[in-house]
C-alpha cells in the first residue's frame, strides 16, 4: 500500500515537474508593492474585468478590499462589485461551475490564495507567458504552465504573442534560435504597459492572499523594539539579582 | 489582610508549602548554561499552543466543508485572528525546535542516566504525544497538505501484518481521510492529546523535582552530610526546604533556589526567544515554506495529489529513515525504533560519567555523529526520493542507529575524565 503510494507520488511528482515546465522555466521577479494603493486598485479593476467571469474570490469580502484599498464603499460597488449586492459580499461571480469545469478541462481555481500557492513570481510570469499555439483548443498554449486549460484573457490588453525565433550563427552554423515571446501591434498596450498592468494584478493578489501583512508588519515593529527594550531590562535585572551567586 | 487569607488558605491547603518545595526553595544549581533555557521554553510554548488554541476552536469549524473556509474566515474577518493562527502555527513549529534542543540538552549532560531515568521516559512519552498532536493538528485547516500528509501518514499503519488495512479504516472512520477523521482529530487535538500532555509535563516535573536538577558537569549538589564544612558553598546563604536536605542529612552544595534566580534569568531566556520567534510570526509566518508549506494554502482535494509530499520539518528525519528502507514494514519499524532507542538511552549508556565535558572523545566524536544524521536525515525527508538521497538516507539511518549501537559498545570500559568535586 505504501510502496504503491510512493510510486504514484514519484509519479506525480515528475508528471508535475513536466507540467510546470520543470524547474528550467525561468521566474521573472514580479515588481510589486503592498504599500501602492493605486497599484493594488488597479490591479482589482483588473480582476474584476477580466479574472472574476470564471474565477472567484470565495474568501476575500468586497468590504475588505475597499477597506485595504482606501475605495469608499458607494464608489466600490458602483465601479468594481457587478455582481455584488452588499458590500459585505464575497468576490464571486455566477458563473454555473459544473459548465466551467466542462469548457476548460478542469474548474477554475480559486485565487483568493493563489499568490500564496504559486509564489508571486509565478503569477507573473505565467500571465507574461502565453504564446499563440493553434494546435490548443484556445489557440494559446504557455510556456510556464504548458498544456494550460485558460485562454489568454488579457490578449486584447496584449495582442496576439507569438514566439520569436531569430537566426544566428552557432558555433558557425546558422540556426533558428528561440528569443522569447513578443506580442503583435493588435493590444491595447506596448509591451511595458502589459508588463505593468500584470505586475498591479499580482500585487492585488498577493495582497488577497493575506490581507494581514501590512499589519502585522506595523505591528511586528512595534513588537520587536518593545521586546528589545524588555530583553535589556530583563538582562539587567538578572545581573542584580545573581551578584549574591558570583 | 492579605496574611490573614494566605493563612486561611495554608491551613486548608499547603500552597504555600508546595511553592517553597518546588519553586522558592527547589535547589537547582547553579551552572546552569544557555542550554538550560529550552526546558522553560518548552513550558511557554504549551501555554501559547493551548492559549491560542481555545480562541481559534471558537471560530473554527471542524467539518470537510467548512474547514478551510472558517481558517480563512480568521485570517481574515476575526479581529486579530491572523495573529492567533499564525502563533499557533509558528508555535507548532517553535515546540519542536525547543524540545529538540532539550532533548540534546539532556544528551550532552547525561541526564538521563540513573536516578532520572523515568524523567526521561516521561520527556519520550511527551514527545510522543506532542508528534500525535502536531500531526492530528496539521490535518484541521483541511489544505492540501493536511489531507495528503495525513494519507501518507496513517498509511505507515497499513503496513502492519493482518491488521494494518482494518487499523488504517479505525483510525480514519472511513475508507478514505473524510469529514469523519477530521472531526475525531479535531476531538483528539483539542481536548484529548492536551489533557494527556499537560498531565505528562506536571509528572516530567515532579520526577524532576524528586531527583533534583542535572546540570553541565553531570555531578550531584545534594550530597551526605558528615559534617565538614564546605568552603565558599554559595548554597549556605540560603534556605533550602527540607524535603531536600533531610533534616540535616544531606547538605547542598553549589545550588540555589530557583526562584528568584532561575527564574529571572528564564525571563532573559523567554525574551530572546520571543525575539526570534515574533520575528517568524509577524515577518515570515510560513517559516520558508517550512511552518505553513504552500501547497496548503489550497482547499484538501482528494482527486488532485500536490506535486510533492513532504510530512512537516518535525518529522522528517524519522520520514527519511521511513523512506530509506526498501521493505514497507521494515521501514516503519525502523522508524518506530528510532523514537524507542532514545528512550532506552538510560540502558544504552552504561557509562557512571554523566556529562560530556568528563567523557572520551569518542564519546563526543559520537554525539557529534548522531547530531549530524539527524540533521541530514531532517533534509533528506524534505526532499523527493532520488536514488542519490535515498542511498544518502540509507548512509545516514545507518550512522543514526550506530550511534546507540557504539555507546552501548564503548560505555561499560570508556576512558573518562577526573570528575570535578565542585560545580564550575
Amino acid at each position: 500500500m505504501l510502496k504503491q503510494l510512493f510510486s504514484v507520488l514519484a509519479l506525480v511528482a515528475s508528471s508535475a515537474a513536466l507540467a510546470a515546465g520543470g524547474p528550467a522555466v525561468h521566474l521573472d521577479k514580479a515588481p510589486i508593492d503592498l504599500h501602492d494603493k493605486e497599484s493594488l486598485q488597479r490591479g482589482a479593476k483588473m480582476f474584476q474585468n477580466y479574472c472574476l467571469g470564471c474565477h472567484q474570490m470565495e474568501y476575500q469580502r468586497y468590504s475588505r478590499t475597499f477597506r485595504d484599498l482606501g475605495i469608499p464603499d458607494e464608489v466600490g460597488m458602483q465601479e468594481l462589485a457587478f455582481t455584488a449586492n452588499k458590500v459585505g459580499d464575497f468576490i464571486k461571480n455566477a458563473a454555473p461551475k459544473a459548465d466551467l469545469a466542462r469548457w476548460f478541462g478542469a474548474p477554475p481555481p480559486d485565487l483568493t490564495n493563489v499568490a500564496r500557492v504559486r509564489g508571486p513570481d509565478w503569477l507573473y510570469t505565467y500571465l507574461r507567458s502565453f504564446y499563440a499555439d493553434p494546435s490548443r483548443p484556445f489557440g494559446v498554449n504557455n510556456d510556464v504552465f504548458p498544456l494550460v486549460g485558460m485562454p489568454h484573457v488579457l490578449q486584447e490588453l496584449q495582442g496576439v504573442p507569438h514566439k520569436k525565433y531569430e537566426t544566428r550563427l552557432v558555433d558557425g552554423v546558422s540556426k533558428e534560435v528561440y528569443v522569447g515571446i513578443v506580442a503583435d501591434e493588435t493590444g491595447e498596450l506596448s509591451a511595458e504597459e502589459y508588463d505593468r498592468a500584470v505586475a498591479d494584478l499580482v500585487n492585488y493578489l498577493e495582497y488577497t492572499g493575506e490581507p494581514s501583512k501590512l499589519e502585522s508588519h506595523s505591528l511586528g515593529i512595534k513588537v520587536m523594539i518593545f521586546l528589545l527594550i524588555f530583553f535589556v531590562l530583563a538582562f539587567l535585572l538578572k545581573k542584580e539579582y545573581w551578584k549574591d551567586v558570583h | 489582610m492579605f496574611k490573614n487569607f494566605m493563612n486561611w488558605i495554608e491551613y486548608r491547603m499547603p500552597f504555600m508549602e508546595k511553592m517553597n518545595l518546588h519553586v522558592m526553595q527547589y535547589p537547582a544549581p547553579k551552572n546552569f548554561n544557555f542550554w538550560y533555557f529550552f526546558g522553560s521554553l518548552a513550558m511557554l510554548v504549551l501555554v501559547n499552543q493551548i492559549l491560542t488554541g481555545i480562541w481559534l476552536t471558537m471560530n473554527f469549524e471542524p467539518s470537510a466543508e467548512r474547514a478551510f473556509a472558517s481558517v480563512e474566515y480568521i485570517m481574515r474577518d476575526v479581529d486579530y485572528g491572523w495573529l492567533l493562527r499564525y502563533m499557533h502555527s509558528t508555535g507548532a513549529s517553535a515546540f519542536f525546535v525547543v524540545v529538540y534542543l532539550h532533548m540534546l540538552r539532556g544528551m550532552m549532560y547525561g541526564s538521563y542516566q540513573k536516578p532520572r531515568e523515568l524523567l526521561w521516559i516521561f520527556g519520550m512519552l511527551i514527545f510522543l504525544v506532542l508528534m500525535a498532536e502536531a500531526f492530528m493538528g496539521y490535518l484541521l485547516p483541511w489544505g492540501q497538505m493536511s489531507f495528503w500528509g495525513a494519507q501518507v501518514i496513517i498509511s505507515i499503519f497499513g503496513v502492519i501484518p493482518g491488521i494494518g488495512d482494518d487499523l488504517t479504516l479505525w483510525i480514519r472512520g472511513d475508507y478514505v481521510i473524510s469529514g469523519a477523521t477530521l472531526n475525531r482529530f479535531f476531538a483528539l487535538h483539542v481536548i484529548a492529546l492536551p489533557l494527556v500532555l499537560v498531565i505528562l509535563v506536571f509528572l516530567h516535573i515532579i520526577a524532576l523535582h524528586e531527583v533534583g536538577s542535572n546540570n553541565p558537569d553531570g555531578i550531584d549538589v545534594k550530597r551526605a552530610n558528615d559534617g565538614t564544612k564546605i568552603d565558599n558553598n554559595v548554597s549556605d546563604k540560603f534556605t533550602f526546604h527540607e524535603y531536600f536536605t533531610k533534616g540535616g542529612k544531606k547538605i547542598i552544595v553549589d545550588a540555589i533556589p530557583f526562584h528568584p534566580y532561575y527564574t529571572v534569568k528564564d525571563i532573559v531566556g523567554v525574551v530572546g526567544f520571543l525575539l526570534v520567534f515574533c520575528a517568524v510570526i509577524f515577518f515570515a509566518p510560513e517559516g520558508g515554506g517550512y511552518f505553513l508549506e504552500a501547497p496548503n494554502f489550497e482547499p484538501a482535494n482528494p482527486m488532485k495529489t500536490p506535486d510533492h509530499i513532504a510530512p512537516v520539518w518535525y518529522f522528517t528525519p524519522f520520514y527519511a529513515i521511513l523512506r530509506a528502507v526498501p521493505d514497507q514494514l521494515f521501514g516503519a519499524i525502523f522508524m518506530f525504533l528510532a523514537i524507542i532507542f532514545l528512550a532506552l538511552l538510560p540502558w544504552l549508556d552504561r557509562c557512571p560519567v554523566r556529562s560530556v565535558r568528563y567523557r572520551s572523545t569518542l564519546h563526543k566524536l559520537n554525539l557529534v555523529n548522531f547530531c549530524i544524521s539527524f540533521v541530514v536525515l531532517g533534509v533528506l525527508g524534505v526532499l523527493p526520493a532520488t536514488p542519490t538521497y535515498t542511498l544518502l538516507a540509507q548512509i545516514f539511518s545507518f550512522t543514526y542507529f550506530a550511534f546507540f549501537g557504539l555507546l552501548w559498545l564503548y560505555s561499560k570500559n570508556e576512558k573518562t575524565k577526573p570528575l570535578p568535586v565542585r560545580l564550575s
